[in-house]
């Protein structure tokens, strides 16, 4: 592990002429914006320590942070790792209240200058001070602690409330969080109240000493709203119906965040803060917290490690792109390396109709750009020359880099591809975006077949992160890097991994779908089922997931698996007759009614039992064991982290079940299906600290 | 057809406190370009009827032009700002003239009509930029004899003038610094800076802290305790680190207008540019500058050196000052238009900043003394140079 950063509280003195001697404390780690702030142990000792040393004739205390940080708040996978019980997590808790509320209890003016990014402690310990400055160059401000499955323990859920009012409160602690982790910047911030002055980077620290030192003299007074807090019954309780919403029974954190928040209203601060101490206790020896940390170490850390591009492989340089076919999602395809790589792109369709709508999508899309204020008119002007539609294989030529984004049949994907390998250098890689169709297969008859790789994306394109990087059994190492290359420039998440019927996600998805199948044919509705699901806490339940995908795409894939692997994997009768009746899928449109006309023809099996809830959900989560461990023995993917990682990015697994492995040992179901875990708890720590 | 010739004034000037130029110096960690940054930004917030938009030309002198002192820093100084994109920006380099003569280029350019407000100063972090950093030397200057190898060493042109003069003693120069340290600390105490000496907070290994005076000032020192100081320079000679003018990191500039401009807004301006002349002298004894620099600009004027109530002239060192009372036979080291408030040797002298140093110290005695009418600012220039800038009281 790298050595330890330590954040220290410095103490400087400035005399200043009108408002007298002012102690400008600052956090700093030593080291650079790019390892921020965070507090542990050994920061809140360097609090006291600051405090305790703080000089006696101070008119004011200014805190802040290191140049672009003011401090994130707590090492999450530190104190994962560190903290060994609940005693040591409530003193985590009660220590951090007591250094922060030094500063509190001060009895001269004190204001926090919020210089950079501010999360969780680093935002808690600000609410501390008397006043708060921020500057508009702020872009992470924000209390994520519910989004990792903990509640803000050192003050948030007491002091947030008390400063901004319920209805703000809970957009702080639990909306944003909730929604994609979603942070306020320096504007929005003081808009909300967090902070009472907003200034501008150049000058930010300069203005930040003046104010203090103006409020000392009275020649500014703060003017702020007394928070109203005779709402907070209404309003968490309409907090808990947005947490149910949004996550449904799977995390306990949010709603422990809702009765802190709901207690502030009448507890005295002590008392909220000793109830927000043993909160943590209780959530930081969780499974959920446990997990959490893992997920963020797989979305923060090994997601831009790149694993699984080999390791002395060059990437070849990629200027020119081809797709072929230019339908809807080749038209995505299309914008998205225009957007992000800006070199000349190729769309090749057999219809001159479906390549006018693809530019007309183009177009669209680069004029919305403008529209938005992304880019500017002459830049999306020349982006749009860059563009060819073409009816010619021929147009290829000098493309680094082609993908097909055509019907799903081997043998239209092998002609498409042998049709522009005679028009491209022998390195061009050429890539499929298939999503059941086999690699090794496709690339059999290809003069060089090692130049081919399945890059399998996510509908929307643009929405979803994941990105499946798939290797052929020919498929040589620089074009794996080269592929890894092109997905780092379009942003997307990797996962590495060999030729396989499904390949990772669909084949995990899939098996789902096949047991979620099953039950439905017994007496439980799909309402019953969906709802089993979510409360896991995943985004949506099965039924509602076909509907996305549409029922002839998920039939298609089905039936790929179906063939490949008999004994697990076979056709849903019911999912057949949808894709027959040309139905959006079991339910009528954007409701949970099951369309009448699919129900009367459903094929039921009235010998089945009806299942509870627990027991659709231990069906499912042991098969998804069982498909789990057969990806990593058949050598698909390296590790379980890759399955964790593909679960979140490419479906939308929560953080706090770890993607899926790390849920399935910690509820022992993977020892129970497969005699093991994925992975020991020595493994995970170790990995962890890495 | 140009239009005709405008006045020129001086509508503010300001600076950063000028700090040691070491690791542990008060700018230590900042850079040099955040320092112009903070001086046009608070020249700009001091003075709000001059709208940003007003501004013609954003000139910066300083002699490093790389780093944080590259990248033509008059224009990325005034894009950092935050001036109008259409502000344009340009760096000029007269080594420790170099505020003085942007100045002078604002004032040339106002004065032909070209423009009515321009930014003008100087900057120097000689902790970031030691002297000669990066500088390639024509191997010709030693080995054709052109100069001697003392030219390129200040602290040995300075010897150079002691040897020239014999009768200027290290005595007398000690005397002359200590009298200078005196002066900043009158003038300092009498709060004459408060205005001048802008506060900026600066990052540092121990946190942030507030630069808000200059931290070279040595008013303990005495004759005797300056005695003892090393002898850098050479064995037996009489430039020490107390009679010279040391290493230091600064920034300093100031807003010109036109007197139209003036008019039209009604401002407030601090003095007129009456005009200015560069000079050459051997660069073996190059402090001599100031000199011939400020008889040519006599000449040009009109004036006589008597109409000049101040004298502002940079203590590059003690020796140089003590030649130029000579020269113009002035009333010795206490002559009272001489540096009234202290001159480099007590605030330091960050090269190329110091001639907006002198600008605002000359603005702030003519301020002080309504009835003075005449100024000159005029420093000494690496190479052998001089330069001098008469300017008249805008305040009376």
């Amino acid at each position: 592990m790298a050595e330890e950063l330590i954040t220290q509280f410095k103490v400087t003195y400035y005399d200043h002429p009108k408002a007298g001697k002012l102690a400008i404390m600052t956090m700093d780690n030593g080291a650079d914006y790019k390892k921020p702030n965070t507090f542990d142990d050994k920061a809140l000792a360097s609090l006291n320590e600051a405090m305790d040393g703080l000089d006696k004739d101070i008119k004011g205390l200014l805190l802040t942070g290191k140049t672009f940080i003011f401090s994130v708040g707590a090492n999450l996978i530190e104190a994962a790792t560190k903290l060994e019980n609940k005693d040591m997590a409530v003193e985590m808790g009660r220590a951090g209240h007591a250094a922060f509320k030094r500063i509190m209890d001060l009895d001269v003016p004190t204001l926090a200058a919020i210089n950079g990014a501010c999360l969780g402690g680093g935002l808690e310990i600000s609410l501390y001070c008397d006043y708060r400055t921020v500057s508009t160059g702020v872009t992470a401000l924000g209390l994520p602690e519910c989004f990792v499955g903990l509640v803000p323990a050192w003050g948030g859920t007491q002091l947030v409330p008390k400063l901004l009012g319920y209805e703000k409160a809970v957009t702080v602690i639990l909306k944003n969080p909730l929604q994609n982790n979603r942070f306020l910047n320096g504007k929005s911030a003081f808009e909300m109240g967090i902070a009472d002055r907003l200034f501008e980077p150049v000058e930010f620290f300069d203005q930040s000493v003046e104010l203090l030192a103006n409020i000392i003299t009275g020649d500014e007074k703060i003017e702020r709203e007394k928070a109203d807090l005779s709402d907070a019954k209404e309003q968490i309780a309409e907090a808990r119906e947005f947490v149910k919403g949004r996550v449904h029974a799977g995390p306990i954190a949010p709603y422990l965040a809702c009765d802190l928040m709901e207690g502030a209203a009448e507890w005295s601060l002590d008392d909220g803060f000793e109830k927000e101490s043993q909160a943590l206790g209780d959530l930081a020896m969780s499974d959920q917290l446990k997990a959490s940390v893992w997920s963020f170490d797989l979305a923060q850390r090994r997601a831009k490690q790149m694993v699984g591009v080999p390791a002395d492989a060059q990437a070849l340089p990629v200027n020119k792109v081809g797709v072929i076919g230019a339908g809807l999602m080749a038209s995505q395809m299309g914008f998205l390396f225009l957007q992000r790589l800006e070199v000349p792109v190729v769309m090749k369709d057999i219809s001159q109709e479906v390549l006018d709508k693809c530019k007309e999508y183009i177009d669209g899309q680069l004029d919305r750009l403008v529209k938005k204020g992304k880019a500017e008119q002459p830049k999306a002007d020349f982006l749009k020359t860059l563009m060819t539609y073409t009816l010619e294989d021929k147009d290829f030529e000098g493309c680094d880099f082609v993908i097909e984004a055509v019907f799903e049949n081997m043998d239209i994907k092998k002609k498409v591809f042998a049709a522009a390998e005679a028009f491209v250098s022998e390195t061009a890689i050429l890539a499929t975006n298939t999503s059941t169709l086999s690699i090794t297969e496709m690339q059999s008859d290809l003069k060089n077949p090692e130049r081919v790789v399945g890059f399998h994306f996510f509908n929307p394109i643009s929405a979803m992160p994941l990105l499946e990087i798939i290797r052929g059994k020919k498929t040589n190492d620089v074009t794996v890097a080269t592929a890894g290359a092109v997905g780092k420039k379009i942003r997307k998440t990797m996962v590495f991994m060999n030729d396989a019927p499904g390949f990772l996600v669909n084949r995990m998805l899939i098996r789902q779908s096949v047991v979620v199948g099953d039950i439905g044919m017994g007496p439980n509705t799909p309402q019953e089922i969906d709802d089993a699901i979510l409360d896991l806490g995943l985004p949506m339940g099965p039924f509602d997931l076909m509907a996305l995908v549409g029922p002839a795409v998920a039939l298609h894939s089905t039936e790929t698996l179906a063939a490949a692997f008999p004994d697990r994997y076979h056709v849903d009768p019911n999912v057949a007759k949808i894709v027959e009746m040309k139905k959006p899928g079991i339910y009528l449109p954007f409701t949970k009614d099951v369309d009448p006309e699919v129900e009367a023809v459903m094929v039921k099996d009235d010998k089945l039992p009806k299942l509870s809830a627990d027991e659709i959900r231990a069906k499912v989560l042991e098969a998804l064991a069982d498909e789990a461990r057969r990806i990593l023995d058949e050598g698909v993917v390296a590790e379980p982290q890759d399955i964790d990682t593909g679960l979140i990015f490419g479906a939308g697994y929560p953080f706090f079940m770890g993607g899926l492995t790390r849920y399935l040992d910690q509820k022992g179901i993977s020892q129970k299906v497969n005699g093991k875990p994925f992975m020991t708890e020595d493994d995970v720590v170790a990995y962890l600290k890495r | 057809m140009a239009k005709e010739q405008q006045d020129v004034y001086v509508l503010d000037a300001c600076r950063t406190a000028f700090g040691k130029a070491r690791p542990d110096g008060f700018f230590g960690q900042t850079r040099a370009d955040d320092m112009v940054v903070k001086v046009i930004r608070t020249l700009m917030a001091r003075n709000p009827d001059l709208e940003p938009s007003m501004i013609d030309d954003n000139i910066w002198g300083a002699t490093t032009q790389m780093g944080d002192q590259g990248l033509t820093l008059g224009r990325t100084s005034a894009i950092l700002a935050g001036l109008p994109v259409d502000v344009p920006g340009y760096s000029v380099d007269r080594m420790c003239a170099g505020g003085m003569t942007a100045i002078n280029c604002g004032v040339s350019a106002i004065a032909m009509g070209m423009a009515d407000a321009i930014v003008a100063g100087g900057v120097e972090h000689m902790g970031h930029h030691p002297m000669g950093q990066g500088a390639d030397p024509n191997p010709r200057f030693i080995a054709e004899k052109i100069v001697d190898t003392s030219a390129l060493n200040m602290g040995m042109t300075a010897e150079n003038i002691h040897d020239m003069y014999p009768n200027l003693t290290r005595q007398m120069a000690d005397e002359y610094a200590v009298y200078c340290q005196k002066k900043a600390k009158d003038a300092l105490d009498a709060g004459y800076f408060d205005d001048i000496i802008i506060p900026m907070t600066v990052w540092t290994t121990e946190g942030w802290k507030v630069a808000d005076h200059d931290e070279q000032p040595r008013p303990e020192a005495t004759v005797e305790n300056m005695q003892g100081l090393r002898l850098p320079f050479r064995k037996g000679g009489r430039v020490t680190a107390g009679n010279s003018s040391g290493l230091n990191d600064g920034a300093a500039g100031s807003i010109l207008v036109s007197g139209k401009l003036v008019e039209k807004l009604g401002l407030k301006p601090k003095m007129k540019a009456v005009g200015f002349a560069y000079a050459g002298v051997r660069p073996e004894v190059m402090g001599l500058g100031p000199v011939p620099a400020t008889e040519k600009v006599l000449e040009r004027t009109g004036l006589k050196f008597d109409d000049l109530d101040f004298i502002e002239l940079n203590e590059a060192f003690a020796v140089q000052c003590l030649a130029y009372i000579d020269a113009f036979k002035m009333d010795g080291i206490e002559d009272k238009r001489l540096n009234q408030l202290g001159g480099a040797i007590a605030y330091g002298h960050p090269l190329a900043s110091s001639g907006g140093r002198l600008v605002a110290h000359l603005a702030k005695l003519f301020e002080l003394n309504p009835k003075a009418k005449y100024g000159i600012t005029t420093l000494c220039v690496g190479l052998g140079m001089g330069a001098a800038t008469i300017w008249e009281n805008a305040q009376s």
